[in-house]
């Protein structure tokens, strides 16, 4: 969230509401509804850490703003955050984990665990794959968030042939 | 419709003898798939699922152990009584194809349901629907041989569902496919198999597998795991959902 709502404020400066939007706009159907509180609340700790700046802009008839811009500091945050490689998604699988050290404990055996993996995973994907429809249909020109899901599924089938090897290397 | 299932196979035993060495492709398997059922079979490279499928099709035969097709025992009959068998129930989708060379791609289609005993009329028009379901229609005068190997493969897919049949065996129908023909592929069995369509499939491809209502994985030949996909959380209509994760 935080790197989000930084690249948001290096476009333009923005009000919470306003970032909110934005992220919906963005990420589409592939992104729950961005929570506002927890959008102040990141806005808060950059601010703290000396990212982001708020202003108090005067509304006729309403309350003040409070919109948000990005200092120095935020930037260099941001282009360090763009420019380092990011983490796979996979370096620490807890399944893995559960796989190697549940037998030791006599808890479960490794093909039982296997086989409720793959019984989840394939529950996931049918998951995904009615997102990716309704998406499809009623969101057709956000490519953004067709990716996103597309890629899911994607990392879901390397996640079932590992399960496969899994299972033939450890029976 | 009977309550007799529609595939059931007891303690199935295949094994191949390639000189003098006995390969154990199916060690024991005992399946029962009933009317209406989709149920996906998978596993590693080599555990035995083309074997198993070809056994089920009278494609292959077995070692030992009994094939029931619609409360009838299959395993015991002679290689023309397979054929009938074949033509009248099953529907055959081969991991490579088998289309016939020298006939249009709207030939193959039609071929099994004229051998079925439709009308010509019945047939095209059959045939006009599932390629057009399959985004196929302008290849319908095209020779096997001039088609991309994944509109051999949808061609395959078309040809084994003309004559409705009973039972649907398909061996990796979407292996040659880019994900844009999966998802015509995976749209028109959704469809059958809304209409009662009964299906075995082997596939590697998770999006095939997770339509269906079981997963059967084999490994060495033999069956261990066999149930039900469970269902995940219903999402609220049109709300969202959670592929992308922002850290706080
Ligand atoms: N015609 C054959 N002759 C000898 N061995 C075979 C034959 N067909 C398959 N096998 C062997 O039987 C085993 C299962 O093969 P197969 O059913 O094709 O597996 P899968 O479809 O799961 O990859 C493998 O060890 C394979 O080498
Ligand atoms: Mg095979």
């Amino acid at each position: 969230m935080r790197q989000a709502l930084l690249a948001l404020l290096a476009k333009e400066p923005a009000h919470g509401y306003e970032l909110k939007q934005a992220l919906e706009t963005i990420f589409g159907i592939a992104y729950p509804s961005p929570n506002i509180g927890q959008i102040y609340v990141t806005l808060g700790r950059l601010e703290k850490d000396g990212y982001v700046r708020a202003v108090d802009v005067e509304q006729a008839n309403r309350p003040n703003k409070k919109v948000y811009y990005i200092t120095a500091a935020g930037r260099e945050a941001l282009e360090t955050w763009v420019d380092e490689p990011t983490e796979g998604p996979r370096v620490r699988d807890e399944f893995f984990m559960k796989l190697v050290l549940a037998p030791l404990t006599g808890l479960a055996d490794r093909m039982a665990l296997v086989n409720r993996q793959r019984r989840h995973y394939l529950s996931l994907m049918r998951d995904l794959a009615e997102l990716a429809e309704l998406a499809e249909r009623t969101d057709p020109a956000n490519r953004a968030a067709l990716l996103l899901i597309e890629g899911a599924m994607l990392h879901l089938q390397a996640d079932l042939d590992w399960l496969e090897r899994c299972q033939e290397e450890l029976q | 419709m009977s309550d007799t299932p529609v595939v059931r196979v007891v303690n199935l035993v295949k094994i191949y003898q390639t000189g003098g060495l006995p390969v154990p492709a199916v060690r024991g398997v005992d399946l029962t798939v009933e009317a209406g059922e989709f149920v996906a079979v998978t596993g590693p490279s080599g555990s035995g699922k083309s074997t198993l499928i070809h056994m089920i099709g009278g494609l292959d035969t077995r070692t030992s152990g009994e094939i029931w097709l619609d409360g009838r025992r299959a395993d015991t009959l002679s290689e023309s009584g397979w054929a009938v068998l074949r033509r009248e129930q099953i529907g055959f989708v081969f991991q490579f194809f088998n289309l016939v060379g020298n006939m249009t791609v709207a030939d193959n289609v039609e071929l099994p349901a004229l051998l079925g005993g439709a009308s010509p009329r019945h047939a095209r028009e059959r045939r006009e629907y599932l390629l057009g379901e399959l985004g196929l229609a302008d290849r319908a005068d095209a020779a096997p041989a001039q088609l991309s190997g994944g509109e051999q493969q949808r061609v395959a897919l078309a040809r084994a569902l003309a004559n409705q049949p009973r039972l649907l065996l398909a061996d990796e129908p979407t292996g040659n496919l880019d994900s844009r023909n999966t998802r015509d592929v995976l749209r028109l069995l959704g469809r059958v198999h809304r209409q009662g369509q009964t299906i075995v499939l082997v596939t590697h491809d998770a999006r095939v597998a997770s339509m269906a209502d079981r997963v059967v994985s084999l490994l060495d030949g033999q069956i261990v795991d066999d149930g039900a996909i469970p269902r995940v959380r219903r999402r609220p209509p049109g709300g969202a959902g959670d592929v992308v994760e922002l850290r706080s």
